[in-house]
């Protein structure tokens, strides 16, 4: 178990101690810790803007795929629709399939409509990846208990629409976060999708990607530990809003 | 008044999945099935689509580089489901049967924190540790344990290293979901009516257990046979992957229609472990 512990922690640990290096290079021996790195990383105007379009790419794609999930969940959780198994198969059908089976398809079919690369074209293809998660999350917490209180409210005379956004999304609102979490993540990590959809306007892993062909260099290491802390605090926040719900 | 118009008209919660289902369809199955049609569409001579044929599927079973880097990249995903499921599977088992319950979590979350790290940067951060004057192979000199820095990698196995830890806290992941969920009871009533603590293992845990390994073998596969980073950081030049190829026909041969053609290929493998594992696929579901 402490070799598992170990073989799994080697990789992570070797990038944040070196991230800290005072010398040139990543790799050992390590001449005295300095910052120095993380200050060349926050100066890189190409890591700067990858970490904006990233933000963006995040944040809209999440906030999208959590919406159009949350909707999809409620509809097929509280009305009795013919073929409700091949709707849901069909929501969760990315899930099955490779990220770059997405990104071909969505690069072949822009370039058949003439449109070039954009950032558009990634958070398109977030959806479609992250949407049948936020779905799904959403499904496992519309239950029996939830359909009791939306009856209540419409007894005393809400609207559907009142139902659904002023009862049922706040009921599950730790869920909707922590779907708007780990689509988040998932976005701000995505290289294929956007590697293939992209050309200028980069998200922040096709910039590391591309500093990568620098060789080893203490600032693609500043720049990782910087994108994993960002990751784990993401996490963090689902790990307090599930453990909120559990009490 | 809300409630008889609901009964009355069904189609009301297809109205709220339509949302979902648009989405699906407009930005993932006609964006497929466009690929699909550009795949029957070869490139002549000028370099633009040409007419309806099969040709780039013969070309790509006519061409043994392409067939072989096929079967390496099945060869690899095998590899990897087995060896990541072997190492996961007793890992799982002792955080959820060894470790004491209130630690449980913490040892769960732990073992799957660096899954967070960024997925390009966890290749290069393999780059790091295995390269020759990496961390790995100084402590190996250090000790005196090899003479000369070792090459570990830009090679197909340095591939397999890389996708072994990704998918090891994923399988580690999925397995200790399923294995949590088997009452405990099942297992001592065994031992009370005499079984060995193996054979309650064998016999009760290993097989309620199985639809966890599947949902994680599944997962692994889908993401692995699909994978480009890992190969191109760690791999080195002397065995290509099929999404290498992809990415090749892409970007230097410029060849949009083999590039579907070979990520359709790539697709009816993954379709084609989903129907092997299926069986233990749906059982997980309920």
């Amino acid at each position: 178990m402490a070799l598992c512990y170990a073989f799994i922690f080697l990789p992570v640990g070797v990038l944040v101690l070196f991230s800290f290096q005072g010398g040139d290079l990543p790799v050992p021996p390590l001449h005295g810790l300095s910052l120095r790195w993380y200050a060349a990383a926050f100066n890189d105007g190409r890591l700067v803007d990858g970490f904006a379009n990233s933000l963006l790419v995040g944040g809209v794609s999440s906030a999208l795929s959590v919406f159009i999930g949350f909707l999809a969940a409620f509809g097929l959780a509280r009305y009795e629709i013919p073929g409700k198994a091949l709707l849901r198969a069909l929501i969760m059908l990315p899930l099955a399939v490779s990220y770059l089976l997405v990104g071909m398809g969505l690069l072949v079919s822009a370039s058949v409509l003439g449109l070039g690369p954009s950032l558009a074209t990634v958070i398109v293809g977030h959806v479609v990846i992250n949407m049948p998660l936020a779905f799904a999350i959403c499904q496992a917490q519309l239950g029996e208990h939830q359909r009791r209180i939306e009856s209540a409210a419409r007894d005393l005379g809400a609207g559907t629409f009142r139902v659904l956004f002023g009862i049922t999304a706040p009921m599950i609102a730790p869920a909707l976060i922590a779907a708007f979490c780990l689509c988040f993540t998932l976005s701000w990590d995505e290289f294929l999708i956007a590697y293939f959809n992209t050309r200028f306007q980069v998200t922040l892993p096709v910039v590391i990607w591309d500093l990568l062909r620098g060789g080893l260099n203490p600032e693609t290491n500043a720049a990782g530990s910087f994108i994993f802390l960002v990751s784990i605090s993401v996490m963090a926040v689902v790990e307090i809003f599930l453990l909120r719900r559990r009490r | 008044m809300a409630v008889g118009m609901t009964r009355r008209t069904p189609p009301a919660g297809l109205l709220f999945a339509l949302p979902a289902l648009a989405w699906i369809g407009l930005f993932f199955l006609v964006p497929v099935l466009i690929m699909a049609g550009y795949s029957l569409h070869p490139l002549n001579d000028a370099g633009v689509p040409g007419p309806l044929s099969l040709a780039d599927y013969a070309a790509f079973f006519a061409e043994p580089a392409y067939v072989q880097a096929l079967v390496d990249s099945v060869v690899t995903t095998v590899i990897v489901v087995v060896a990541s499921t072997l190492l996961a599977y007793p890992f799982a088992w002792c955080i959820a049967c060894v470790v004491p319950r209130r630690y449980q979590r913490i040892a769960l979350i732990a073992a799957i924190l660096p899954f967070w790290t960024s997925y390009v940067v966890r290749s290069y951060a393999w780059l790091l540790a295995l390269s020759p004057v990496g961390a790995v192979n100084k402590t190996l000199l250090a000790l005196h344990l090899v003479g000369r820095p070792l090459m570990f990698a830009y090679n197909p196995q340095a591939t397999e290293l890389g996708f072994v830890h990704f998918f090891l806290m994923l399988n580690t992941l999925t397995i200790y979901a399923s294995l949590t969920q088997i009452n405990p009871r099942y297992e001592l009533a065994a031992r009370d009516l005499g079984a060995s603590a193996l054979r309650g293992f064998l016999t009760i845990t290993l097989p309620l257990s199985l639809p966890g390994v599947a949902v994680g073998a599944f997962l692994t596969i889908v993401l692995c046979i699909g994978d480009y980073v890992t190969p191109q950081i760690l791999g080195g030049f002397r065995e290509l992957l099929l999404p290498q190829l992809i990415i090749m026909q892409v970007q230097r041969q410029l060849d949009l229609p083999m590039a579907s053609c070979m990520s359709l290929l790539l697709t009816v493998l993954v379709a084609l472990a989903y129907l092997a594992l299926q069986r233990w696929l749906r059982i997980a579901r309920l």
